[in-house]
């Protein structure tokens, strides 16, 4: 019962994210596009009110000490503090969201929206992935 | 009063993705989807071939259902929540798309010159292709995407997702300012 529970949620929440993401058309390759043209505030407002409310909410936990569901203390795991891989990694990343306009989770909700011409953007993405894994030690992180 | 059956204003669309994020912390996990490549990576048997992807992929189901459930989400908001395809944008993107060449902009969620499956070309499946390999790297290289990033870790004042978003910026600008005349 409490796995069907755990099962449903999560497949709850997704299925938010899914349809936000086509709603608010932050999975449109356009928007993205008019994003980095500086063509309207729409994106610009979602990452916005999405931060403020989060930064909030993220301040309020570690104020309030505020328990998970299952009444365990919240940890915030600090990431560690470096340069090149972060900005060289986000400029590769940048590159592509650019070009293809869809970051990893409007992927997978464009394969839902019947979008299927994604799906060689999703099998790439999957070998990007593998071939860091493969290169990892050689870049600078 | 809000219809969600139109297109979602951007301060609902935003409230949403951090109730998201909310969620899960509160079930205690992190939203992040970039993370389920690198499970999709072990469940292909990348485990085999090096130890990045040697990890439990059994402790990310969660994350695979949040991901399941974006696949299902999207078919839902596209069959029954959306009377239709066409986005509001501004004269001034209009313009300067039909400048490199794009058609019946107002009319579709994509771009049919790359996502279109008739006429399918090589151009186009060298674009997804490439597009979707620097995703992939760059996000596993950077250690997250934009909901691990510019979402939850910019959340949470991490300055390593600061760098990362500035990143993702300039990736974004000198492709669409720079690279694109070589695309389009």
């Amino acid at each position: 019962m409490k796995l069907l529970l755990k099962f449903f949620s999560y497949l709850f929440i997704g299925i938010a994210l899914g349809i936000t993401m086509y709603k608010s058309e932050a999975a449109s390759w356009f928007r993205i596009y008019e994003m980095f043209t500086f063509g309207s505030f729409h994106m610009y407002g979602i990452i916005s009110t999405a931060l403020l409310s989060g930064i909030i909410g993220i301040y309020s936990i570690k104020k309030f000490n505020i328990k998970s569901f299952q009444k365990k203390p919240i940890q915030f795991h600090k990431k560690d503090i470096s340069l090149y891989r972060y900005l060289l990694g986000g400029i590769l990343f940048g590159l592509g969201w650019g070009l293809v306009g869809a970051c990893p989770g409007p992927m997978f909700v464009l394969l839902g929206a019947g979008y299927y011409s994604i799906l060689i953007v999703i099998i790439a993405a999957i070998l990007g992935t593998f071939l860091y894994g493969i290169l990892k030690n050689k870049l600078p992180h | 009063m809000l219809n969600l059956f139109d297109p979602w204003p951007w301060y609902f669309s935003g409230i949403s993705i951090s109730v998201i994020m909310f969620l899960l912390i509160l079930l205690g996990k992190n939203f992040g989807i970039s993370g389920n490549l690198r499970t999709l990576c072990t469940l292909c048997n990348a485990d085999k071939t090096c130890e990045f992807f040697c990890f439990d992929w059994k402790k990310q189901r969660w994350n695979l259902l949040v991901l399941l459930g974006s696949i299902i989400g999207g078919y839902i908001a596209v069959n029954y929540m959306s009377a239709t395809d066409s986005l509001q944008l501004n004269n001034n993107t209009l313009q300067r798309l039909e400048q490199l060449g794009f058609k019946n902009i107002e009319e579709t969620y994509l771009p049919s010159s790359i996502f279109d499956l008739h006429d399918f070309s090589l151009k186009k499946i060298s674009i997804l292709s490439l597009g979707g390999l620097l995703i992939g790297f760059g996000a596993r290289y950077a250690g997250g995407c934009t909901s691990g990033h510019a979402i939850s870790g910019l959340s949470d004042l991490q300055i390593p997702s600061l760098i990362a978003v500035i990143g993702f910026f300039i990736g974004g600008l000198i492709m669409i300012h720079f690279l694109f005349p070589f695309f389009f």
